[in-house]
C-alpha cells in the first residue's frame, strides 16, 4: 500500500510549530508534522509525550497557543470541534464517547442529525447508516442500546459516527488499548478499507509492533516535541523505541521463581449475580446454588471462581476488560457481596467488612487512582492515611495522628521517589505516574501480606512504570502474595507466575508464563480458544 | 424492533386496563361509603386545575434534568411567577397574568443556569439559593409596590395580596354533553354504579374548561415531541447522558443547558401563573411547595412525560377532593384497604399457581411477612375507616408527600435518572 | 506564602467580594423603592442613642444568632459528605415540640430538667432525621428529595400535636395554640451578667439567651470531631470521593447513618435556644424558616464552624436592623434580598476562588518540579 501516486497532492494535515502550554507546563512545543492523503500515519510517544494534547488541538477541542493548522493546505482556525468536523476531521475518543442509554443511531446522528424543521428523520438516518454500515464492513444494528454493546461494537459505533459526518480524516486515539489482538485484527482490517477508500487516518500509539503493521508512515513525539518523522519499512521496533524514550525500553521480567508452598489467599467458588445480591438458601451449597442460578438463566458477573496465591507468587488475570476483573477484586475487597469462601492466611474472612479485611493484611493498588485511589482535593498526608485510618502512624485512639502520617509520607515520598514540592500539596498537582508511586507506598507501608495491584502501570510514565514493576518484583522476593489484573499482556507475562484467564466471569484457562505468546493468550480472552487447564 | 414495538402495545393496553380498573374500584368504594365526591365532576374540575400547577412544574423539572441540570429552585420559581402573574393580571388581565409569571420564571431559570453552568456550583446549593430569593424579591415587591396609599393598595392589595386579576381567561364546555343539555350532568347525577362515576370523570373535564388550562395540558405531548423527535431534544437529552460525548461532536453543551433550564424555569412561573388563576389574585404562600410536588410528581414518572402527567393527577386529585369534601377523604381509608386485598390476593395465587418449594425457601419467610403486613394494614384501614369521622386536614395536607416517599421507596431502584443529572459539567474537563 | 494561608485568604477575599456585590444589588432594590441607600446602610448600624438600645440591640443580633449557628452546623455535617440534608426544618420542628411537651410533664432540678429537655430534642431531631438515612442506604432514596417531603410531613405534624395531643391551656383572647408553659426550672438562666460586668444596663424582655454557651460548646466541640478525629476524616472522605472511601475500608452506609443523624440531632437543638430562653413553650406562630436560612448560613461559612459563626452572626446582624429599617421607611424584607443574593455570590465565590487555588497549586507543583523533571502532561 504504497502513497507514492499520491505524494503530489497536497497533504492532508500539516501542523507547523504547534505549542501549547497549561498552567506550569509545556504540554506540546514547536511540533511539526505533515500526513499525506490516502495513508494511515502513526504518531507514537510514550504516556504523558503530549499525542493526546496534540489531537486534541487538532479536532478543535483545545486551541494552541503558537502554530498553524493546514487541512488540505489551507490555513484553518479550530474553535470548536464543529470547525473540525466541518473541515472534515472526525476523532475516535481512547475512552468511548457514547451514551449508554441512548441507540446506536441516536449515538451517530447526535449533532448532524436529518431531517426538515428540526425534526428528526430516524428512517433516513438508519438508511444511511445501514449503507455506510456495509460500505465498511462495520456492522452494528442501529436501533440497539449501546449500552448493550461490548467493546468492539462500540468501537465500530465511533467509526461511524465519524464517518456519518463525512469525515475525510480519522483521528484514532490510542484506539487498540481496550481490544484484544484478534479484534485489534479486525479494526486494521477496516483501517485499510477505510484507506483503499481514499481516507487518511492518524494513528495514535504507543504499541510499536501495532504501529509497524499498520502505519504508511510514523512521526516520533517525546517530551511534548516531534523528534523524528521515519518510514515503517526502514525502521526496527527497537529502533523506534529508542527513538521515543530516548533510551531504552524497560522490560517487565522477573527473574528466578520466589514462589513457596504457603498458601496466603484461597478463593473457592466465588460466585456474583448480575441482578442484585440474594443469599443462599439454607443447607445449599454454594455450587449447587450456582448451578441453579445457570439452569435460571440469570447472568453471572462472577462464575465458580477458584484459585490458590502463594507467598512470593504474583498471579495474573488477563482478560477484556468487563469480564468480571472489576467484580473479583470488589468480591475479594468486600466492597460487593459474592458467595463462596475466602482465606487470608488461613483464616475464614468471606464475612469480614473492607476495613478488617484492609487491617488483616489485604493492601490495594486500585484500577482507577482518579476514582478509587486517591483523595484529589486533599493533601498528600492525608491520602497517606486513607485507608490506614485505623492502623498506626496514622491513628492514635480516636485521633488522626497528624505529625506521625506527615512524617511517614516524608519517608514515602523519599524511598519511592515521588516528586513533589512537600506532602502537604494536593494530591491533584502531581503528575499520574508521582501519584501511582504514592499510592504504591502507601499500600506497601503497612507491610500487607496480599496485594492486589489492577492495571498498576495504567497512564504512567516509563520512568515511573519501571519503578513500580521493581518495587512488585522486590515484594514478591519478600514474601507477598500479589493478584496482578492488568490490559497490558506484556505486562502479565513478563511479571505472574502463574497466568488465569477470565472470560464472562469464569476461570477459563491457566497458563504458563514463560511458554505464552500474546497472540494464544488473546484467543483465550475473547474465548476463540476454548478447552481448559493447560500445562 | 417488533419486539420494541410490541411492549409499547402492551405497555399502552396495560395502562389502559388500569385506568379502567382505577375508575371501578373508585365506584365501588364510592358506593359503599356513599361519598359522592369521590367521583363528581366538581371534584375533578378542581384536580385538573391543582393538577396543572403541578404538572407545570414537572414539566419544568423534566427539562431541566433532561438535559443534566437538578432544579430544586422551581419552587422559588414557581413564586416569582404568581407574584408577577398577580401583579400583570390586575392592571392587564390573564393573558398578561400568563406572559409576565412565564418571564419571571425564566429569569428565575436564568440565574440558576448562570450559577450551575457558568460558575459550575452544585445544583442543589444553587437551587437552596433561588428558593431563599424567589420569597425575598416578591416580599420586598409587595412591601414597595402594594403597600397602603398605592394604586394597588387602593385596588384591594396588601402585604401579603396583590388585587383580583381584572378578566380571567374564557372557558369553555363539550357542546351537548357537558353543557346546554348537559347529558353527562344528568347521567352523573343518577348516582349509578360506575356509569355516573364515568360520567362524572368525564364531566369534570369537559365543563367549563378554562382555554389555557387546555393549552397547559397540550404541554405534555408537545414536550414529549421535541424532547424525542426533534435535533434540539436528541442534543438536549444527549446533555444529560453525556454532555462530553456530545461536545466532542460539535453540540453547544452550555448553550442547550442554558436553554434548558431557562425553558424549566418558564414551565415553573407558568405553574404559578395557573395557581394565580384558580385564586384569581396573587397570595403569598400559595405555592406551597407545589414546586417540590412537581419535582416529585417527574421522579413519580420516572422522568418522562406520560409518568409525570399521572403523578401530577395523582397529585392533582388529591388535592382536589380534600378542597370539594374532606370528609370524602376517609374513603380512600377503605381504597387503600381494597388494593391492599388485591395484593394479598394477586400474590396469592401466584403462590399457589407455581408451587415450587425451592421457590417457596428462597423468598417464603419475606413474602409471607409482606403479606401479613398488608392484611394487617387492611384491616387497620378499615377499622379506621367505620371509626374516623374527618381526618385532621394536617395528616390530608400531606398526602402527597407520604405518596411520594411510598413510590420511592417502593420504586427507587426501578427509576432510571440520565446518567449525568446533576453531575457537575465543564468544558474539555471529562470527569 | 504557605498554600494554606494563601486558600484561606482567598476564601475571604471571595466572601467580601461577594458582600459587596450583594450590597450593591440591594442599593438598586432599595433605590427602586424610593428610598436611599445610605439612610438604609445607616439603619443597619443604628443601634439606638441609648445603652439601654444598644444593649438590646446586640442582644437581639446575638439571640438570633445562635439558633442560625446551630442549624448551619447541623447542615454542614451533612453538606461536607455531599449528603444534602435539606431536612433540617422539618427536624427541627419537630424536635421542638416534642422537647417542650416532655419538659412539661415534669419538675426536676434545673440542671436534670434543661439536661432531659436537650437530650430529647436531640433525640427527636435524630431519629427524624434517622428516616430519610435508612432511605437511602437500603433503598437507594435520593436524600434531597426524601428530606423535602419529610419537611412538609414533620411542619404538618408538628401542627397537629400542638393543635392536639400536645395543647396546654389557652390564655383569654389567645389566637395561637401552645404547648403547656415549661416549669421554672427549666428556665435557661441568661446571660445578662456579662452586660452588667461592663456597667451596662440589661437588656428586656429574655435578654441575652444562655443557650449562646451551649451553642459555642457545640461548635468548638464539632470542630474537634471533623478535623482531629478518624469519624472526620471518614467524613472527610467520604464527601471528597465516595469510591475511594469506600475502597478504603469506609463503610459508606454506615457513614451516611451517622452523619445523617448527628445532622439531626442537632438540628434538634435549633428550637431550643427560644424555648428554654425566652419562650418557654413551642407555639404556633414559633419561629419558622430556621433549617432553610441554617442552609444558608452553612454555605457562607463553607461547612467550616468558625466560619459558620461568622456567616450566623452576619445573618443575625441583617435580621437585627428590621425595625430601624421601617423608621428610615426602607422596606424590611430588603434583608431578604441581602441574605439570598449574599448565598448565591458567595457560592460562586467559592467555586471561583477554589478553581483559582488549584490551578495555583498545580503551577506551583509544577514549577517546583519543572527543573529536574520532563514536560508530564496528563492531557
Amino acid at each position: 500500500m504504497s502513497s507514492d501516486p499520491l505524494a503530489a497532492a497536497r497533504p492532508a494535515v500539516e501542523l507547523a510549530g504547534i505549542t501549547k502550554r497549561f498552567p506550569g507546563v509545556v504540554a506540546n512545543h514547536d511540533v511539526c508534522l505533515t500526513v499525506e492523503p490516502g495513508t494511515v500515519h502513526a504518531i507514537v510517544g510514550e504516556n504523558g509525550a503530549g499525542k493526546s494534547t496534540l489531537m486534541k488541538i487538532l479536532y478543535g477541542m483545545q486551541q494552541p497557543d503558537e502554530g498553524t493548522i493546514k487541512v488540505n493546505g489551507q490555513e484553518v482556525t479550530f474553535r470548536t470541534p464543529s470547525d473540525a468536523i466541518a473541515a472534515g476531521i472526525g476523532m475516535v475518543h481512547q475512552h468511548f464517547m457514547l451514551a449508554d442509554n441512548f441507540t446506536v443511531l441516536e449515538n451517530i446522528v447526535l449533532g448532524a442529525e436529518p431531517g426538515q424543521f428540526g425534526i428528526l428523520d430516524t428512517r433516513q438516518a438508519r438508511e444511511r447508516i445501514k449503507a455506510l454500515a456495509a460500505g465498511h464492513g462495520l456492522q452494528v444494528g442501529p436501533d440497539r442500546l449501546v449500552e448493550d454493546l461490548g467493546v468492539g461494537d462500540r468501537q465500530r459505533v465511533e467509526i461511524l459516527k465519524v464517518l456519518y459526518r463525512g469525515a475525510r480524516i480519522l483521528i484514532l486515539d490510542e484506539p487498540t488499548a481496550v481490544l484484544v489482538p484478534q479484534e485489534v485484527d479486525e479494526l486494521f482490517e477496516t483501517l485499510r478499507e477505510l484507506k483503499a477508500g481514499g481516507l487518511t487516518v492518524i494513528f495514535i500509539s504507543h504499541k510499536l509492533d501495532e504501529v509497524l503493521n499498520i502505519a504508511d508512515a510514523i512521526t516520533v513525539i517525546r517530551r511534548g516535541t516531534t523528534v523524528a518523522s521515519v518510514d515503517p519499512r526502514e525502521v526496527t521496533a527497537r529502533q523506534l523505541a529508542e527513538l521515543m524514550v530516548g533510551s531504552e525500553l524497560p522490560t517487565p521480567e522477573t527473574r528466578e521463581s520466589t514462589v513457596t508452598d504457603t498458601v496466603m489467599l484461597k478463593v473457592s467458588g466465588l460466585t456474583m449475580e448480575a441482578d442484585g445480591h440474594r443469599p443462599i438458601p439454607k443447607g445449599a451449597s454454594v455450587s449447587a446454588y450456582a448451578d441453579r442460578l445457570r439452569a435460571e438463566g440469570r447472568r453471572l458477573l462472577l462464575d465458580d471462581v477458584s484459585f490458590e496465591i502463594h507467598q512470593g507468587e504474583i498471579l495474573g488475570i488477563a482478560g477484556v476488560e468487563g469480564n468480571g476483573q472489576s467484580e473479583l477484586i470488589e468480591a475479594i475487597m468486600g466492597m460487593r457481596p459474592a458467595h463462596g469462601d475466602l482465606a487470608l492466611g488461613g483464616e475464614d474472612i468471606a464475612s469480614w467488612s473492607t476495613l478488617k479485611r484492609r487491617e488483616s493484611g489485604i493492601g490495594y493498588i486500585p484500577e482507577d487512582r482518579h476514582r478509587q485511589g486517591l483523595l484529589l482535593e486533599a493533601s498528600l498526608w492525608e491520602n497517606r492515611v486513607l485507608g490506614h485510618q485505623t492502623r498506626p502512624p496514622a491513628r492514635s485512639g480516636i485521633w488522626i495522628n497528624r505529625r506521625a502520617s506527615k512524617a511517614d509520607t516524608e519517608r514515602i515520598v523519599k524511598d519511592y521517589d515521588v516528586r513533589t514540592p512537600s506532602v502537604d500539596t494536593l494530591a491533584l498537582a502531581l503528575s499520574g505516574g508521582n501519584q501511582q508511586k504514592l499510592i504504591v507506598g502507601r499500600e506497601m507501608s503497612s507491610e500487607p501480606t496480599f496485594l492486589i495491584a489492577a492495571h498498576p502501570t495504567r497512564g504512567v510514565d516509563v520512568g515511573a512504570q519501571a519503578a513500580i514493576w521493581d518495587h512488585l518484583r522486590n515484594a514478591r522476593a519478600a514474601g507477598l502474595a500479589v493478584l496482578l489484573i492488568s490490559a497490558d499482556l506484556d505486562e502479565l507475562i513478563g511479571l505472574s507466575d502463574t497466568l488465569h484467564v477470565i472470560y464472562k466471569g469464569r476461570l477459563v484457562a491457566r497458563l504458563d508464563p514463560s511458554d505464552v505468546t500474546p497472540e494464544r493468550l488473546g484467543g483465550y480472552m475473547t474465548g476463540a480458544i476454548t478447552g481448559t487447564e493447560e500445562t | 424492533m417488533t419486539t420494541v414495538a410490541s411492549t409499547k402495545v402492551r405497555k399502552y393496553h396495560l395502562a389502559l386496563i388500569g385506568v379502567a380498573l382505577l375508575i371501578l374500584l373508585m365506584s365501588l368504594v364510592r358506593i359503599m361509603s356513599g361519598a359522592n365526591d369521590i367521583t363528581s365532576s366538581g371534584t375533578f374540575a378542581a384536580a385538573l386545575m391543582l393538577a396543572v400547577p403541578i404538572g407545570l412544574a414537572g414539566l419544568g423539572g423534566l427539562w431541566a434534568e433532561r438535559a443534566g441540570v437538578v432544579n430544586i429552585g422551581l419552587e422559588g420559581m414557581m413564586v416569582l411567577g404568581t407574584w408577577f402573574a398577580g401583579w400583570a393580571g390586575y392592571q392587564w388581565g390573564a393573558m398578561a397574568a400568563l406572559l409576565a409569571g412565564l418571564i419571571a420564571g425564566a429569569l428565575g431559570g436564568l440565574i440558576h443556569a448562570i450559577a450551575t453552568v457558568t460558575f459550575g456550583v452544585d445544583h442543589i446549593i444553587s437551587g437552596v439559593a433561588i428558593n431563599l430569593l424567589g420569597p425575598g424579591v416578591t416580599r420586598f415587591l409587595s412591601e414597595v409596590l402594594y403597600k397602603e396609599g398605592t394604586g394597588a393598595g387602593e385596588a384591594g392589595a396588601g402585604i401579603t395580596t396583590s388585587p383580583a386579576l381584572k378578566s380571567e381567561a374564557p372557558e369553555i364546555s363539550l357542546p351537548l354533553l357537558s353543557s346546554g343539555p348537559d347529558w353527562l350532568g344528568s347521567l352523573e347525577r343518577t348516582h349509578w354504579f360506575l356509569l355516573s362515576d364515568v360520567a362524572g370523570i368525564l364531566r369534570g373535564l369537559t365543563h367549563g374548561v378554562d382555554v389555557l388550562v387546555i393549552l397547559a395540558v397540550l404541554l405534555l405531548p408537545l414536550t414529549f415531541f421535541v424532547l424525542w423527535h426533534t435535533a434540539f431534544g436528541l442534543r438536549l437529552r444527549s446533555a444529560g447522558e453525556n454532555p462530553w460525548a456530545a461536545e466532542s461532536l460539535g453540540v453547544n453543551v452550555p448553550l442547550i443547558k442554558y436553554v434548558a433550564v431557562v425553558i424549566s424555569g418558564a414551565f415553573a412561573g407558568l405553574g404559578g401563573v395557573f395557581l394565580v388563576f384558580v385564586s384569581t389574585k396573587y397570595v403569598e404562600g400559595q405555592t406551597g411547595g407545589r414546586g417540590f410536588i412537581g419535582l416529585a410528581a417527574m421522579i413519580f414518572g420516572n422522568w418522562r412525560p406520560g409518568g409525570l402527567a399521572a403523578g401530577a393527577a395523582l397529585f392533582g386529585y388529591a388535592d382536589g377532593l380534600q378542597l370539594r369534601s374532606s370528609g370524602a377523604v376517609t374513603s380512600f381509608l377503605l381504597f387503600g384497604a381494597a388494593l391492599l386485598v388485591i395484593y394479598i390476593g394477586i400474590k396469592l395465587r401466584g403462590m399457589l399457581a407455581s408451587g415450587q418449594p425451592a421457590e417457596a425457601v428462597t423468598r417464603g419467610a419475606r413474602e409471607y411477612t409482606l403479606m401479613a403486613a398488608a392484611a394487617a394494614g387492611s384491616i387497620v384501614l378499615i377499622w379506621l375507616w367505620l371509626t374516623v369521622d374527618k381526618l385532621p386536614d394536617e395528616f390530608v395536607n400531606v398526602t402527597p408527600h407520604v405518596l411520594t416517599l411510598l413510590v420511592l421507596l417502593v420504586a427507587s431502584q426501578r427509576l432510571r435518572m440520565p446518567k449525568a443529572d446533576g453531575v457537575r459539567y465543564r468544558r474539555g474537563e471529562q470527569h | 506564602m504557605p498554600a494554606g494561608l494563601f486558600r484561606a485568604l482567598l476564601t475571604v477575599a471571595g466572601a467580601v467580594a461577594a458582600i459587596v456585590v450583594a450590597i450593591a444589588i440591594s442599593s438598586v432594590a432599595i433605590l427602586a423603592a424610593g428610598a436611599s441607600p445610605m439612610q438604609a446602610f445607616a439603619a443597619f448600624f443604628d443601634f439606638g442613642e441609648t445603652e439601654r438600645s444598644v444593649v438590646n440591640g446586640i442582644a437581639t443580633m446575638l439571640n438570633r444568632s445562635v439558633p442560625l449557628f446551630i442549624a448551619g452546623l447541623a447542615v454542614a455535617i451533612g453538606f461536607r459528605m455531599n449528603l444534602f440534608n435539606i431536612g433540617v426544618e422539618g427536624q427541627y420542628k419537630i424536635a421542638a415540640v416534642c422537647a417542650a411537651y416532655v419538659g412539661s410533664l415534669f419538675v426536676a432540678p434545673a440542671p436534670i430538667q434543661i439536661l432531659v429537655i436537650i437530650v430529647v430534642a436531640a433525640a427527636v431531631g435524630g431519629l427524624y432525621a434517622l428516616i430519610p438515612a435508612v432511605m437511602k442506604v437500603t433503598r437507594g432514596v435520593n436524600e434531597v428529595i426524601s428530606t423535602i417531603m419529610l419537611n412538609y410531613i414533620a411542619i404538618q405534624l408538628a401542627a397537629f400535636l400542638v393543635r392536639g395531643p400536645f395543647t396546654g391551656q389557652r390564655t383569654e383572647g389567645q389566637l395561637t395554640t401552645n404547648t403547656p408553659l415549661l416549669p421554672e426550672s427549666a428556665w435557661f438562666p441568661n446571660l445578662n451578667v456579662l452586660f452588667e460586668m461592663f456597667g451596662l444596663p440589661a437588656p428586656r424582655g429574655g435578654g441575652l439567651w444562655g443557650f449562646l454557651v451551649v451553642a459555642i460548646l457545640l461548635g468548638v466541640g464539632l470542630w474537634v470531631l471533623l478535623e482531629r478525629t478518624r469519624f472526620g476524616f471518614d467524613v472527610k472522605a467520604s464527601g471528597l470521593n465516595p469510591s475511594a472511601a469506600l475502597a478504603s475500608g469506609v463503610n459508606p452506609k454506615k457513614m451516611v447513618i451517622s452523619a445523617m443523624v448527628l445532622s439531626g440531632a442537632i438540628a434538634g437543638l435549633i428550637g431550643l435556644p427560644e424555648i428554654l430562653g425566652d419562650k418557654h413553650t413551642f407555639g404556633s406562630n414559633f419561629t419558622p424558616g430556621l433549617g432553610f436560612l441554617g442552609i444558608a448560613v452553612a454555605l457562607l461559612g463553607r461547612n467550616k464552624p468558625a466560619g459558620i459563626a461568622v456567616a450566623a452572626l452576619l445573618f443575625g446582624f441583617l435580621d437585627r436592623a428590621q425595625g430601624p429599617l421601617q423608621f428610615a421607611s426602607v422596606p424590611p424584607s430588603v434583608i431578604m434580598i441581602m441574605q439570598g443574593a449574599i448565598v448565591l455570590l458567595v457560592v460562586i465565590a467559592n467555586e471561583i476562588t477554589s478553581r483559582i487555588a488549584m490551578r495555583r497549586e498545580e503551577r506551583r507543583a509544577a514549577q517546583q518540579l519543572g527543573r529536574n523533571t520532563p514536560v508530564e502532561v496528563a492531557a
